[in-house]
């Protein structure tokens, strides 16, 4: 039974102006759909890869998952309950201490008011649980010292304040953990260190990872299963294996070659053109259709569903 | 042999604060040849910016250029003041920043952003300067540049500023331009569009380029050479084809390996221990000793052989030998 069950799931922002100056301009309600109908599955003690640019909405089903963000439609089942739906709130209870979050910038995600003792320990005592020594553990687990607990955010550098933040999200003894950027803020040699702890605890506590990304290497290295997003839709599912070395999408293909390589060097590649559509206007039928050289008539009035090709599902029409 | 558009021997740059010195850079020496695109590598701190700035006269006080020399195409600049040192800003060195909507104004359609910079430094007519903004425009990929003259920069996307920034940095035909980042806040797809054009716009001008940035990827797909700092040292200078696939000093070749790549599979990546030295708290002798796990008891009393163009690939006592290995 999969840890994660998404179905259908669709996020719908309402990006309107103020009440007065639609009726003065005349302009009808703009809604942004930053989530369309995406469905996956996250087997327990795996890590799922959410790829896409910015505007994919990648972070959006992060939040959603957390449920820092009620879906507009479908639902987020997590062990087959419902945190969106569900009632009785013994079940939410036990369900929310089973998921952490780990941001982009370790920077903005701590409180720079509190010692980092208070910081770690905040999951478990905000639930009445015993801390005493917690942070200290907790410290010396993410490769930082004990001693550490009664320091400030500021005292720390941007790697280490990353592992407080990973250190945080242990805390609570999680079962999923859902990364949102967790090292694009990093340097690489730092980024090499936390991803190397990330696998470490992830074999350590049998953590369940949802790692949200824009970097394909980082992802490829990380992930066990690999969603690529385009403008609020799960375009490509695959393994790393699959999705790397034959790409099915025109899409992830044309990520692929435009992503910079070590070895490419004097590399002349042909730039993709054209940029993401705007999301609260989509391109009829499938979203990448204006960008893709692939494209019929078919492809510019029905939207692609996601079907079975091979070991990966596919939404391309052009797809065999 | 001709000279280098970029020329920057022994350059220091100092902040002095209460509790001393500090030294962002010190006593870094390359040499930019016209077309030729050089990648400035480094984590953050390595002081890859702060060399940047130090060209453009950039820096912001109490930091100062304390020693060496800057040469552009043959006249030295890093004494100009005021008026001097802003009229070759714009005119003979371009600048093209990380964030493409803070360095436009947001106030003035693009056309006129365009055109005070070409009156400012160029002897053309008001409409000429116009004629040229919208071909500046065209050049850069802008669809429907005539029309698209007239709008605010809010109204183009993040990857379509990008351009504007780099037809601004262009449109005085400077000889050098210094790209610092300019692709970290882009999307992969833009940014191979932003790269390509770089290299383009800078292989049919001959115009030589300063390209820093973090991304080894980026490096290795644009840069002719590459110039890999470390605590405000030059690490390692050389083609970016050597540095990058058989790198000498140990520090670039923990970098590398510390990079996730796609032939290494899943394997866990190499680390190089600990962190960049802090700025007040250099170690003695070579600055990457307590990380290097070649060091040996000379580096921890002097700091290495100085690097230049033609003297020497990697500032180390010890470095990898390639040949050894291969």
């Amino acid at each position: 039974m999969p840890l994660v069950n998404i179905r259908n799931l669709t996020r719908i922002f309402d990006v309107s102006k103020p009440w007065l100056n639609r009726v003065i301009e005349r302009r009808p309600k703009a809604m942004l759909t930053a989530v369309s109908n995406v469905s996956f599955e996250i087997e327990e003690k795996t890590v799922y890869a959410l790829v896409g640019e910015s505007g994919s909405g990648k972070s959006t089903i992060g939040k959603m998952l957390v449920g820092l963000l009620p879906p507009s439609e479908g639902a987020v089942e997590i062990r087959d309950i419902d945190l969106a739906r569900e009632t009785d709130a013994a079940k939410i209870d036990s369900i929310r201490s089973d998921i952490q979050m780990i941001f982009q910038d370790p920077y903005a995600s701590l409180n720079p008011r509190w010692r980092v003792r208070d910081i770690i320990a905040e999951p478990v005592a905000a639930r009445g649980g015993d801390t005493k020594r917690l942070a200290e553990k907790l410290l010396e687990q993410v490769g930082l010292a004990a001693r550490d607990a009664g320091k400030f955010p500021h005292e720390f550098s941007g790697g280490q304040r990353q592992r407080i933040c990973i250190a945080r999200a242990l805390a609570s003894e999680p079962k999923l953990i859902v990364c949102d950027e967790p090292t694009s803020a990093l340097d690489v040699s730092v980024q090499a260190q936390v991803l190397n702890l990330m696998s470490d605890l992830k074999d350590e506590f049998g953590l369940t990872y949802l790692f949200i990304s824009h970097d394909l290497t980082v992802v490829q290295h990380m992930a066990d299963r690999i969603g690529v997003l385009y403008l609020g839709r799960l375009v490509e599912e695959a393994d790393p294996d699959t999705l790397f070395d034959a790409p099915k999408h025109p899409y992830t293909q044309m990520l692929l070659a435009a992503a910079p390589k070590l070895d490419g060097f004097g590399r002349e590649v042909t730039p993709p053109t054209g940029e993401i559509p705007d999301p609260i206007n989509p391109p009829p039928g499938c979203a990448y259709n204006p960008r893709c050289p692939l494209a019929q008539d078919i492809c510019r009035t029905t939207r692609p569903e996601l079907r079975r090709v091979g070991d990966a599902r596919v939404a391309c029409h052009m797809v065999d | 042999m001709t000279t280098p558009t970029l020329s920057i021997r022994d350059l220091t740059v100092d902040i002095p604060t209460r509790h001393g010195v500090l030294r962002p850079v010190n006593g870094v020496s390359y040499d930019i040849a016209p077309g030729e695109i050089l990648g400035v590598v480094g984590e953050s701190g390595a002081g890859k910016s702060m060399a940047g700035n130090a060209v453009i006269g950039l820096l912001n006080p109490p930091a100062h250029i304390a020693s060496g020399e800057i040469h552009l195409n043959g006249t030295r600049i890093d004494h100009l003041k005021g008026d001097a040192m802003r009229r070759l800003r714009g005119k003979d060195i371009g600048m093209v920043f990380q964030d493409p909507l803070t360095s436009l104004n947001p106030l003035l359609k693009i056309g006129d952003q365009l055109t005070e910079t070409m009156l400012a430094h160029l002897d053309i007519s008001a409409q000429d300067a116009r004629q040229r903004a919208i071909a500046a425009l065209e050049e850069v990929g802008i669809p429907g540049a005539s029309q698209r003259v007239d709008s605010y920069p809010h109204e183009f996307s993040g990857g379509m500023r990008q351009r504007v920034v780099i037809a601004l940095a262009l449109c005085a035909e400077p000889s050098l331009i210094i790209a610092d980042e300019p692709t970290t806040a882009l999307d992969v797809s833009v940014q191979a569009q932003i790269i390509a054009l770089l290299k383009k716009l800078c292989r049919e001008r001959g115009t030589a380029v300063m390209l820093i940035t973090h991304d080894m990827g980026v490096i290795a797909e644009a840069a002719d050479r590459v110039a890999v700092m470390y605590a405000g040292q030059l690490a390692e200078l050389g083609p970016v084809r050597e540095v990058l696939a058989a790198p000498v000093h140990p520090y670039t070749d923990g970098l590398m390996g510390s990079t996730p790549l796609a032939s290494r599979g899943k394997d866990r990546l190499h680390q190089i221990p600990g962190a960049m030295p802090r700025l007040d708290a250099l170690p003695t002798g070579c600055a990457f000793h307590p990380r290097c796990p070649r060091a040996q008891d000379d580096c921890k009393q002097d700091s290495g052989p100085r690097i230049a163009d033609g003297a020497g690939r990697a500032a180390c006592f010890h470095p990898i030998t390639r040949e050894a290995v291969a």
